[in-house]
């Protein structure tokens, strides 16, 4: 499994940092319920499929990176840079 | 069919034409008081321990595939009891005390093998860690002994002790660690579970979880709908999608962690060891191969392989730590999927809001040597409703109150840290 940084280009899995599921990106209000951070925090759909998920490019350019991929082929679909994402649904 | 040596000697004189199957191929009833998701370690010693401390046997196992075909039959087979926090060691020292009295109790050979595990350490910090570890397992009544340089030459002298960057400082020696031939355990108890009226439907593939007003009704397979008053879910890394089947997500992300094997070897390595380098260990089958590991390759995974980084790894942490088996040939390797909870512990609970819905997974990379007591408490609970004292600390809802949160590794609670 290879991963396309869209500022690098396409670079080997160990440049990257595994941060898990891109759901990081969708943080609850402060004031949100125990239940709410709980699933935040800690629950996850964690399909055996198409997954999208948060890699930080560590020995690179330090972009934080929303891959979506397959959990079940390694095959990498698609790379976003989160804070494009952030802007799009701001 | 009991074993003993007598019947081992009459077979071998006589063809090994007595030899039956060892448990029945059943087909799925309509109806049971209890269904267990999942025929794998977990799930066949629920199954076992129901029937023989409950005296409960109307129940179903089922299997998608066939029994002992997933991490039951694809792990490392290391068997210790060498756990610090509470609420983790005691269960762990109970499932290691079941292990002991096991092959008589199933009479099955599981090979159980105390050969004694050594976890290396190679700083003063690590040393200290070890010893406040092993203070810990000797007050839960287990045993360990703290080794020096010396200590550890003696009993492993083909190390690498000159290395300079990961000098050996020492060992944890757990005397009663040590290995089990990890299909036999699948096969003991099933065969043990079916001789008490247990049915093991293989090839039955769950594929929905049938709810009415909050109390579980059955399940839907692709033998037809079994109808049970409770059912368990036992499906280790694929937790997450049965329990989607109830509604619900788990506090479960999947992994991947890689294992290889050599080619057979004269025997080399007597002990179970560990490296504290880079999360390698080893030990040798009693086929000769040698049988080893690292970590998790860190991405959620459900391909059951694993990528060339972690490979390259834990050959290099092998290389370090024993130069001598540079020369031996990897003749296999895979990756089983893990159940990662955030803390790094397991649970065995009951799924709150569902009425007769259990759950029994979160392994991560350690479920093997859980088997036993996993089983023993997990019937417990099915059969009373109520926690073991053994495991009444892996609860769920830890995760939302952090209350009772068990990370013995003391790296965080989070899901990319264990």
């Amino acid at each position: 499994m290879r991963l396309t940084c869209p500022h690098c280009g396409e670079r080997d899995l160990r440049e990257f940092y595994y941060q898990g599921d891109a759901v990081a990106l969708n943080r609850p209000d402060p004031d949100a319920t125990d239940v709410e951070w709980d699933d935040y925090v800690h629950n996850r759909d964690n399909p055996a499929g198409e997954t999208r998920d948060l890699w930080y490019h560590e020995g690179g350019c330090g972009a934080w990176i929303v891959v979506t991929r397959n959990t079940v082929t390694h095959d990498v679909l698609c790379t976003e840079l989160a804070s494009d994402l952030k802007e799009a649904s701001a | 069919m009991r074993f003993s040596g007598l019947k081992v000697l009459a077979e071998g004189l006589t063809g090994n034409k007595g030899w039956a199957a060892h448990w029945r191929d059943a087909q799925p009833k309509p109806e049971y008081d209890m269904v267990i998701i999942g025929g794998g370690g977990h799930g066949l010693s629920t199954a076992y321990y129901l029937a023989k401390n409950h005296g409960m046997t109307n129940i179903a196992v089922l299997e998608k595939g066939y029994l002992g075909g997933g991490n039951v039959g694809r792990n490392t087979t290391i068997v210790r009891a060498n756990y610090f926090l509470q609420g983790n060691s005691e269960f762990y020292s109970h499932s290691l005390k079941l292990w002991e009295g096991l092959e008589q109790d199933l009479n099955y050979n599981v090979m159980h093998s105390q050969r004694g595990l050594i976890n290396l350490f190679h700083s003063d910090g690590q040393r200290d860690a070890f010893a406040r570890r092993g203070n810990m397992m000797i007050n839960q009544g287990d045993d360990a002994e703290l080794l020096d340089r010396e200590g550890v030459r003696k009993k492993l002298p083909y190390l690498d002790f000159e290395q300079g960057r990961f000098p050996i400082y020492g060992g944890l020696y757990h005397p009663r660690g040590g290995t089990a031939r990890h299909d036999a355990v699948a096969w003991g108890y099933a065969r043990g579970a079916s001789d008490r009226g247990v049915d093991l439907v293989q090839n039955c593939e769950v594929t929905g979880i049938d709810i009415e007003g909050g109390f579980v009704k059955g399940v839907q397979t692709s033998k037809g709908v079994i109808r049970a008053k409770k059912v368990a879910i036992v499906v280790a890394g694929r937790s997450g999608l049965v329990a989607g089947m109830a509604g619900r997500r788990l506090p479960i992300e999947s992994h991947v962690l890689q294992a290889f094997v050599t080619e057979g070897l004269k025997p080399v390595i007597d002990h179970v060891i560990s490296f504290g380098m880079g999360h390698f260990y080893i030990s040798q089958s009693d086929k000769g191969g040698l049988v080893f590991g690292g970590d998790l390759d860190f991405y959620a995974s459900y391909a059951q392989r694993g990528n060339l980084p972690m490979k390259e790894h834990v050959m290099e942490a092998g290389m370090t730590l024993m130069p001598m088996i540079g020369k031996a040939k990897v003749l296999r390797s895979w990756g089983g999927i893990m159940d990662m909870t955030p803390d790094g512990s397991p649970i065995i609970d009951k799924m709150e809001g569902i009425d007769g819905l259990y759950i029994d997974c979160g392994w991560n990379y350690g479920g093997f040597k859980a088997v036993p007591a996993s089983g023993w408490c997990m019937a417990h609970l099915m059969a009373t409703d109520q926690h073991h004292d053994y495991a009444a600390k892996f609860r769920m809802d830890r995760f939302r109150t952090g209350v009772g949160i068990m990370d013995e590794e003391g790296t965080g609670s989070q899901h990319n840290l264990h």
